[in-house]
């Protein structure tokens, strides 16, 4: 009904010209600025669109949920994302999320690589989505959960097994003896360590590793480096570490590692995981040889 | 849980594109293996059969050495050789400990020694078989 109120505004201005010209004239110049100025302001928001589209990142999502009807065979699903200056794999997937589909769910948390929730695999290969830029990819960016884990939903993995090999190496200070005060570290062994201290348990290594896709049993990458800035670790005493390299000494212990630095490229962290199994190698080896 | 859905291993050598240097290098060295131990049981038996005396060993070799098939698997098997032995070197600097940074370089420096050495060894391999 509002539509009509200025026709009846302008028949009446109509019926009573020569008294309201004037009026009438400044109020059609008005209208004709409006119209200018919302043409122009039209314009403005179609180049904006269009320039926005240009900035979009399509995205390859991977989607499976065994208990809605629909997903339960895998798909992928195509997201359009508007980009902004560095925007991050998962900032691209919580925009989608929160503007697409709802449903879509992944594990996130701190958003600043410390967490180590959301690991996946993007464009082939394990990354964390918060430390990945999309000006870094390709498109399609194709994100799926991580390769050899259980696929609960969508990108979400089942991590049991992953949590249950870290467990496994006693991934915590011990000592036999009662310290006395406090236990200083040397800056040497501090710096031995450094690095092996950086693991944040995303299981992107986990997920490279040929041989623990093939090996349930073997302990994994991850596993085998917390074992080393333990071992490492000159506080904790010689008991101590004899008892970390019998675990490490095992069958499916450092021994499977075939040095396929699947695991060191994919760090997150930077961690030379490789480095350290082989020097786990080589201590074990040289904790079982004895010239006598 | 129970029905979650696993992916096998489709995602392993179906994305043989996205293989990295280490990877290459591994599968490599395991192909180069398993070819050298079937030769080495190939070699034993021909051999094997040829023991009979000097005449029954020469004929044996000369008749093997007359197929362009044999002189092709012959710049095969040193390409083979070559490479399991440049690998190994590097993987005993990588048991070492030493240059694990360089371990692509050193992937792509065995691999280009083998190229070069097998394509030195073409004219001598397949010599007067043509």
């Amino acid at each position: 009904m509002s539509t009509q109120v200025p026709e009846q505004v302008e028949e009446e201005s109509s019926a009573d010209a020569e008294q309201q010209s004037a009026a009438q004239q400044s109020r059609m110049e008005k209208k004709r600025q409006n119209a200018a100025a919302r043409e122009s302001q039209e314009q403005a928001e179609a180049e904006e669109k269009a320039s926005s589209e240009e900035d979009t990142y399509l995205l390859k999502v991977f989607r499976y949920d065994p208990e809605v009807a629909g997903k339960q065979e895998p798909r992928f699903d195509d997201f359009h994302v508007p980009y902004h200056k560095g925007m991050t794999v998962l900032d691209a997937l919580m925009y989608a999320r929160d503007h697409y589909d709802s449903s879509l769910t992944f594990r996130h948390s701190c958003r600043q690589a410390i967490c180590g929730s959301d690991a996946m695999f993007v464009n082939g290969r394990q990354r964390l989505s918060c430390k990945t830029q999309l000006s870094d990819l390709e498109e399609p960016v194709r994100v799926e959960p991580l390769p050899h884990q259980e696929v609960v939903k969508d990108l979400v993995v089942d991590m049991e097994h992953f949590y249950d090999q870290m467990e496994a190496v006693e991934p915590y200070f011990q000592t036999n003896d009662l310290p006395e005060g406090e236990q200083l570290q040397s800056r040497e062994n501090r710096e031995k360590i450094k690095m092996s201290t950086r693991c944040i348990w995303c299981g992107a290594c986990m997920s490279s590793c040929n041989i623990a896709a093939g090996d349930n049993q073997y302990l994994g990458p991850a596993a085998i480096n917390k074992a080393y800035r333990f071992t490492m670790d000159e506080r904790e005493g010689e008991e101590m570490k004899q008892h970390r390299l019998e675990i490490l000494e095992q069958e499916h212990g450092v021994w499977r590692c075939q040095t396929q630095f699947s695991c060191t490229e994919v760090c997150p962290k930077d961690i030379p995981l490789t480095e350290h199994i082989q020097e786990l190698k080589r201590e074990a080896v040289k904790n079982n040889l004895k010239f006598w | 849980m129970s029905q979650s859905y696993n992916r096998g291993l489709i995602e392993d050598f179906g994305r043989w594109r996205e293989f990295s240097a280490g990877m290459w290098a591994w599968i490599f060295h395991k192909f180069t293996g398993w070819v050298l131990v079937g030769y080495l049981f190939t070699h034993i038996a021909v051999l094997s059969t040829a023991l009979t005396g000097a005449a029954a060993y020469t004929e044996t070799i000369q008749t093997l050495e007359s197929l362009l098939v044999v002189r092709l698997l012959e710049v095969g098997l040193l390409a083979v050789a070559v490479f399991h032995i440049l690998n190994g070197l590097r993987l005993l600097l990588v048991d070492l400990g030493v240059g694990l940074h360089a371990q692509d370089k050193s992937f792509y420096a065995s691999l280009a020694l083998t190229g070069a050495i097998v394509v030195a060894s073409v004219p001598t391999f397949v010599a007067g078989v043509f």
